[in-house]
């Protein structure tokens, strides 16, 4: 048998390769030909591999169906914009489109290298796409074609028409206080009446225009709260702003010397940036939850009747089609199987850890995967009825039942809108009945109650604490999807983990091992098959040359014919011995003609951070529980690692469902940290809940926090991250509130001009950022 | 006097030169990939081909 032992690393992807070898596999020594070939050597050079991303490894893809993605251009070309996986750095940016712009049919060939989207036209037929989607390919990029339909409804329409509103705003605000400054300097030193009427027409002339379009994205939401019976921030806001401007005017016209225009101008601009920062942030946070799903999205197989295979978008499938199932390949329908004999992989539909045998006439669901040969599946009626559909239903149930939360901001907006009006009404009445002043002088100083109040610092207190935690936890890795997230992580008391594939890492570790030589000599059969133990067992002896000739036999194991006889390696019953000892756990066993067969036991690996993780969290002071659908023995070994005392075992989604509901009746808030098919309900029913990137797509999209990469520990980062977020919103607020009562009595008695509530305003804002900021730096 | 009749026209000019440039910037899409605009100053050959259009 032909061994090696890992040594060196392949100069094109990185990885373990065999020693006096430069590639580990052909794939690889194929890519560095195409760029060596085209003169583009100093990637090499250039790139630094990120050890987080995908290695570059080219690898057999699944063919897409690019039809259904590539659009006609107006100019005879077609094109498309695929999602890529392994970018590196910049230079994988600077090999793509080098490599693009060499094939001279091609017109655009550009990578955002924020979204990880490529945009690729070119002339010709649609056709066309495939070869240069290979070719991309085998430099060892995976692309993923972005459906047009889905492509149009992400456009960020809301954050362009955001920043135009902040660009017009600042350019308003800017121009007006530098008039507004020579106005104030103008009352103490004599400025004649004319020159300030001119410069208080000019700030109108800037002021009016601007404020009419740079407020519109408050004035609208205003509108439509109070169209529905509520209100929130933006009622004051948009209020208070056109309030002061229709004033102002007022005053401008009259030949005042009061005029509010910059505060107008300056509130609008504060308020502006807090809203670009917010939807930036989360905008960010979305995009990378859609790379993340898209990437997973997957074709299936169809066999037409005539025994032909068509690549089709898994939802295009109707019930009653037959699919066909590859090795390795994750099931795409649910269904039942017709023909082939195989075992699957379900860890992701039902938290079961180990893969099951499957014949003939088993049910299988989509998210399954295929690890031995493939099979041919007929898909069930895709109604209610299906494992999806019932988790689905059970979603919805559970989110229905969720109180809806209401957002630290709205519950102070809801009381502050009203006292805010009244307050400056009482103002009005007071000085024009009580105290019998003039009617624009007690308007005026009713304003000027309105302008002091006016939610800036307030405005800026939630959602600034919000934009800095959520690009800090980015960072880190966590996308926090839902605007509200923040602030119910914050008050999470309990957590629930799944275990499989959540505190699990995904596959086994090889715990006992007989000797090194039986291993590398196993290692050449289990090289061949994509059984999670084979796969295992394989890892550990490093890169080893697959056996020629090996036999799968789908739930017992594989067998290789060797001239001394027959070798092989599977379960218990296929390869062990008549008696052998009970041991616990999985188990591969080893036979060779003429030798004892030898034993490799395998046990569940635990994400590396697992067991500090939960020591981390209990000195949070929450509540740690297990709750998996895996076997008892398995869950409650992972649970004496872990030291967690409550744990539940063979729960299936209603039965996780119950359990987070008794702990709300109990009073706890719950946060659920699951990845299967089966957590989807349990997600949704939590107060808040997380899934890491490999989860199954649904728990993925009910889930408010995704995380990414092989450690547990974002868990506890999110969470002290929120912690720290509410106390500083708390602060914020108690600052806003403080200010505003300085600065009311001062407004009801009208002593407050238009320097006085501008310098106040500008300072409470600016106080209340700086705050903010001190989020970012939390360890 | 007049100067400052002037003087506001030229500034409010060269103020609104800025907004309309900030606004040709964000419709030119020059705000879409921050990330990649950083690393794209370090390749000293890019590739001749037309900016896509959006």
């Amino acid at each position: 048998m032909n061994v090696a032992v890992t040594t060196g690393t392949c100069a094109h992807c990185g990885l373990p390769t065999a020693p006096g070898r430069k590639f580990c596999c052909p794939g690889c020594a194929a890519a560095a030909a195409v760029i060596e070939g085209a003169g583009l050597g100093a990637y090499y050079r250039r790139r630094v591999l990120d050890p987080t991303a995908r290695p570059p490894r080219p690898e057999p893809a699944a063919r897409w169906d690019l039809g259904r993605c590539v659009t006609a251009e107006p100019d005879g070309g077609h094109a498309m914009t695929l999602a890529v996986d392994g970018l590196q750095c910049g230079a994988c940016v600077w090999l793509i489109e080098q490599v693009l712009a060499r094939e001279s049919e091609v017109t655009a060939g550009r990578v955002n290298m924020t979204t990880r989207r490529l945009r690729l036209a070119w002339r010709g037929a649609a056709a066309e796409g495939e070869r240069l989607v290979s070719l991309i390919e085998s430099l060892g990029y995976r692309l993923v074609p972005f459906d047009p339909a889905a492509l149009a409804a992400a456009q960020d329409r809301t954050g362009r028409a955001l920043l135009r509103a902040l660009a017009v705003a600042g350019f308003a605000a800017g121009n007006v206080m530098l008039v507004s400054v020579a106005i104030w300097a103008g009352l103490v030193q004599d400025m004649g009446p004319a020159t300030r009427a001119l410069l208080l027409w000019e700030s109108a002339l800037i002021a009016m225009p601007a404020v009419a379009y740079a407020g519109m994205p408050f004035f609208r939401s205003a509108f439509a709260a109070l169209r529905h019976g509520r209100t929130n921030m933006d009622v004051p806001i948009s209020v208070g702003v056109a309030l002061v401007t229709a004033l102002s005017l007022v005053q401008t016209i009259a030949g005042g010397a009061h005029a509010y225009f910059d505060s107008a101008t300056s509130l609008l601009f504060f308020l502006l940036i807090g809203r670009v920062l917010d939807h930036r942030a989360r905008s960010r946070a979305r995009a990378g939850a859609e790379q993340l799903l898209a990437l997973r999205t997957l074709d299936v197989a169809l066999l037409t009747p005539d025994g032909a295979v068509e690549r089709r978008a898994a939802e295009q499938v109707a019930p009653g089609a037959r699919v066909l199932v590859g090795m390795g390949e994750r099931i795409g329908v649910d269904g039942v199987i017709e023909r082939g004999e195989t075992t699957l992989d379900a860890s992701l539909v039902s938290g079961e850890s180990l893969p099951a045998a499957a014949a003939a006439g088993a049910a299988v669901f989509a998210g399954s995967v295929n690890l031995g040969p493939p099979i041919v599946v007929r898909a069930s009626a895709t109604g209610a009825g299906t494992l999806l559909a019932e988790c689905v239903r059970l979603i919805e149930a559970a989110e229905a039942r969720k109180s809806r939360f209401v957002a630290l901001a709205d519950r102070v907006a809801r009381r502050y809108a009203p006292t805010v009006h009244v307050a400056a009404l009482a103002t009005f009445l007071g000085w024009w009945l009580g105290v019998g002043a003039t009617l624009p002088q007690s308007l005026l100083i009713a304003c000027s109650v309105l302008i002091v109040t006016c939610p800036c610092a307030l405005a800026l207190a939630v959602p600034a604490v919000q934009v800095i935690a959520t690009s800090r936890l980015f960072r880190a890795g966590i996308l926090l999807k839902s605007a509200t997230a923040l602030e119910r992580l914050a008050e999470a008391d309990t957590v629930v983990f799944d275990k499989t594939g959540t505190l699990t890492e995904p596959g086994m570790a090889l715990v006992a091992l007989p000797d090194h030589d039986a291993l590398v000599r196993a290692a050449s059969l289990a090289a061949a098959s994509r059984h999670p133990l084979a796969r295992a067992l394989a890892a550990v002896a490093g890169s080893v040359v697959a056996a020629e000739g090996v036999l799968e036999h789908p739930g017992r194991g594989l067998s290789l014919a060797t001239p001394a006889g027959e070798v092989r390696l599977g379960s218990r019953g296929f390869a062990g011995p008549e008696q052998a000892a009970d041991a616990h756990g999985p188990e591969l066993w080893f036979a060779e003609p003429g030798r004892d067969p030898v034993r490799f036991g395998f046990a569940e690996r635990l994400r590396e951070d697992a067991v500090a993780t939960v020591r981390a969290l209990r000195a949070m002071g929450m509540r740690v529980l297990l709750a998996s659908g895996d076997r008892t023995e398995q869950v409650a070994r992972v649970a004496a690692t872990l030291g967690i005392g409550e744990w539940h075992a063979a729960m299936g989604p209603t039965d996780k469902v119950a359990l987070v509901e008794r702990l709300r009746a109990e009073g706890r808030r719950v946060l659920m940290v699951g990845d299967g098919l089966n957590d989807g309900p349990c997600l949704a029913a939590a107060a808040v809940s997380a899934s890491p990137a490999t989860a199954a797509d649904i728990s993925q999209t009910v889930a408010d926090l995704v995380f990414q990469g092989a450690r547990l520990a974002p868990v506890a980062t999110a969470l002290r991250t929120a912690r720290r977020a509410r106390s500083v919103m708390r602060q914020n607020l108690g600052f806003a509130f403080a200010y505003n009562a300085a600065s009311v009595p001062l407004a009801v008695f009208g002593w407050v001009t238009p320097w006085l509530a501008a310098a106040a305003m500008s300072g409470s804002s600016l106080v209340v950022m700086a705050n903010s900021l001190r989020v970012g730096r939390v360890r | 006097m007049t100067s400052i009749l002037y003087l506001i026209g030229i500034s409010l000019c060269l103020g609104l030169i800025g907004l309309a440039g900030f606004l040709w910037s964000l419709r030119n899409g020059q705000y879409e990939d921050m990330e990649g605009a950083a690393n794209r100053i370090l390749f000293d050959d890019m590739p001749d081909q037309p900016r896509p259009k959006r």
